[in-house]
């Protein structure tokens, strides 16, 4: 078996996401984004697992799918009010905590 | 039940998810699964002290681990180490618990998050009682933080009122400040006792030399600094005369069974890296003796000036607890923890019966009691008894525990003698004051008031009963089998040092009771007989310098708020935007400035103004240090995830070429 592949795959996911959190503008997306790196990661866990030969990387990475699934809840629902309030996900509108 | 102990904080845990489930629906509204669970954990803690004491010696802590995952041979779980000092901590806890519980079905009665109360309170018993039960740092430390969680919940429980709100966070900054020092503590422990985090192993290792004198020093440090948060340590006390804003039969809890004598219980638990740490056989000073020595006085001598009854038992218990901590620092382990159990006695009572009397008279200042003797008789007795136990007047329980303290600092640490002195002196004379102020002279109030119903008179006399013959125990009079320091005591390889006892010692004990009775006398003179002149404030500069200071809590508030977080706020928040402006030019540059600046405002605050005892201007110097560093606070989540990645980026950089 070949780790190689995997981590490129999940270099290159990564990637991916940390430009999306960086660049994009609706916050929606940028939650994706987050979503990305997160799979990018279990990847390489599982991916480790099954390499040497132990559960303990899916195990983790069914820990990281669990937590995504609450952070989600908790950002999409950050994300509704902020709709409610200013009728915009921009998230580059949302300075209201600059010093 | 050794084997068992785990079900003692399962059992309000489960009791907690059943009130918010079925709780509001029930006839009492949930207090009655609060109350049965936790009378049950109390009945079981009773036969694990009884199985305990009833083992042949020499007994050998019951240990019991479950191992949720292991990785690289770092072992991850839950379990149990069960001794003396468990056992006892896990009877107070759970006692404390269940006559708080049953005092709030009278002191709540038609609160309307009624329901949500108890099951704070028995989730905040069950963290308690999984941090006691701990057999490792990881689980003390989950144990830990959830207390303090709850600590915040039942503070600002009446969070309508914006006081009470800013007092449970104010709490939960500042424990949360010390709390940064557990963490890295914990860590450094872990790392030290080679990839483990088990208390029993770390104490072996630390008494047998198996860790660095420097590492453990370290370590020691840090966990202390988690310490002075949680037990409110000069200078991280600040929080816990504003906890008073929650609830009374909260800060009974607080006060006596949980969250403050965490820290204490801390020390108490992994002794062995505290011992090694910082030298404690040798005599002398240490930052742990100091540190409780200081909060003995400066406590004290903040209760002479309140008005709010309330604030005079939260710096009484300040003060108590620089007692055990101060008894933990010279080396007298079993005093301290005897204190600790002693002290929750009678401070429960006398919380419980300071929140008898605001429910009667609906105010918390003594300046609106008074008189309250012949109205409320039960309250008055019991409150008297709690008074003078804390004032360490014999037979009652203080008296015995104090005394332990003061005798075991006068081997090797005489300095921390005369502040045990001192400060019994102190305790004595401003209990005096309290009482007078409340039970006696003309009834300045207006509210209508009336002796507390049965559900609160009943645990006040049960305490008061317990205030009175809890001392006993102390000393042997019911069998040496009994006698406390022979059932709890630091057992580890290597601790036979640690657990050398002192001898009564009568001069001490007649000196220290002496001075507690000058301290009563002057008071009840001053009150009474109008002996000492008045007015002293108005008439002596330095009288009222004096006061002024106390009255202003020696200004840490101001400190804290002027010199700390604004300084760190401004110039974090301009230093953040103009990064931003010159990111490329000048990013050095401006950290250089930055450091420069920040240093200087340090000076400025911390040297000139504490000294000058005017922090006012902390402020202004602040403001004008800051100028160059504000910006960083664009307040765009954007910017902030760039400095993360970037900052990620660079330290993986290093990783792969330094390592």
């Amino acid at each position: 078996m070949y780790l190689n592949q995997f981590l490129m795959l999940a270099a290159v996911l990564f990637a991916m996401g940390v430009y999306g959190v960086l660049a994009r503008k609706n916050g929606v997306l940028v939650l994706m984004s987050i979503e990305l790196m997160l799979n990018a990661v279990n990847i390489n866990l599982v991916a480790f697992g099954a390499f040497n030969n132990n559960v303990a990387g899916q195990t983790f990475a069914l820990f990281v799918i669990a937590i995504a699934a609450a952070e989600v809840g908790v950002g999409l629902a950050i994300i509704l009010l902020i709709f409610r309030n200013r009728a915009s996900v921009d998230i580059d509108e949302i300075d209201a905590m600059r010093g | 039940m050794l084997r068992n102990a785990w079900l003692i904080p399962l059992i309000p845990a489960v009791s907690f998810v059943l009130i918010l489930a079925f709780g509001r629906r029930l006839p009492a509204k949930g207090a009655e699964i609060g109350i049965g669970a936790i009378g049950i954990s109390f009945l079981l803690s009773l036969v694990a002290v009884v199985q305990w004491v009833g083992r042949s010696e020499p007994r050998e802590a019951v240990e019991r681990h479950l191992t949720w995952w292991k990785l690289g041979g770092v072992d991850i779980g839950a379990g149990i180490h069960v001794d003396g000092l468990t056992v006892m901590m896990l009877a107070v806890v759970t006692f404390i618990s269940l006559l708080v519980q049953v005092y709030s079905t009278g002191y709540m009665d038609g609160d309307r998050r009624y329901t949500y109360f108890f099951a704070a309170l028995s989730l905040f018993t069950a963290s308690m009682l999984l941090l006691v039960v701990a057999d490792n740092t990881l689980q003390l430390m989950v144990g830990w933080e959830l207390v303090g969680m709850c600590s915040f919940m039942l503070i600002g429980h009446w969070w309508e009122e914006e006081a009470n709100s800013s007092a449970a966070i104010k709490a939960f900054l500042t424990t949360r400040t010390g709390d940064v020092g557990l963490m890295l503590g914990v860590i450094t422990l872990f790392f030290a006792a080679g990839q483990n985090f088990n208390i029993a192993n770390l104490n072996r290792l630390a008494l047998t030399g198996g860790i660095s004198h420097g590492l453990l020093l370290t370590g020691g440090a840090l966990l202390f600094l988690g310490v002075m948060g949680k037990s409110a340590q000069f200078p991280l006390h600040v929080w816990l005369p504003d906890a008073m804003a929650g609830p009374t039969p909260v800060s009974a809890l607080i006060h006596a069974a949980t969250m403050v004598v965490a820290g204490v219980y801390l020390v108490a638990r992994v002794y062995g890296v505290f011992w090694a740490g910082f030298s404690i056989g040798d005599g002398g000073i240490n930052l742990i003796a100091l540190i409780g020595g200081i909060t003995v006085i400066i406590a004290a001598a903040l209760a002479f000036v309140q008005d709010d009854i309330k604030k005079v038992l939260a710096y009484s218990t300040i003060s108590q607890l620089g007692y055990m901590v101060m008894a933990l620092g010279v080396g007298a382990w079993t005093a301290g923890v005897f204190h600790l159990f002693t002290h929750a006695f009678f401070k429960a009572l006398l919380f419980l019966g300071s929140g008898s009397l605001i429910h009667a008279v609906h105010s918390n200042n003594m300046s609106e009691m008074g008189g309250m003797r012949k109205r409320m008789p039960t309250t008055f007795w019991t409150f008297m008894v709690g008074s003078l136990a804390l004032a360490g007047i014999p037979p009652l329980a203080g008296f015995w525990s104090k005394d332990e303290i003061i005798n075991g600092a006068s081997h090797g640490y005489s300095l921390f003698m005369v502040v045990g002195l001192v400060g019994a002196f102190m305790t004595a004379a401003y209990m005096t004051r309290a009482v007078y102020l409340v039970f006696f002279g003309e009834y300045r109030g207006h509210a209508h008031h009336h002796e507390s119903p049965k559900s609160m008179a009943v645990p006040l006399q049960v305490l008061g009963v317990l205030s009175v013959v809890g001392g006993l125990v102390g000393t042997g009079l019911a069998g040496s089998k009994w006698r406390f320091s022979n059932w709890v005591r630091f057992d580890i390889p290597g601790a036979s040092e640690i657990v050398k006892e002192h001898a009564f010692n009568f001069p001490v004990a007649t000196l220290s009771v002496a001075l507690g009775l000058i301290g009563i006398g002057i008071v009840v003179g001053y009150y009474l007989r109008n002996m000492f002149p008045r007015g002293a404030a108005e008439k002596s500069g330095l009288v009222r310098t004096g006061y002024k200071v106390l009255v202003n809590k020696y200004y840490l508030d101001n400190l804290y708020i002027d010199g700390v977080v604004r300084s760190i706020q401004y110039p974090i928040a301009r230093a953040a935007y103009w990064v931003n402006q010159h990111v490329l030019d000048g990013a050095v540059n401006g950290v250089g400035i930055g450091a420069r600046k920040t240093a200087q405002v340090v000076y400025d605050v911390v040297d000139q103004k504490v000294i000058d005892g005017a922090v006012n201007g902390a402020g202004f110097t602040a403001e004008e240090g800051g100028i160059v560093l504000r910006q960083t606070q664009t307040g765009r989540v954007q910017t902030y995830a760039a400095f993360l990645f970037g900052a990620s980026a660079l330290i993986a950089v290093g990783l792969v070429f330094f390592t």
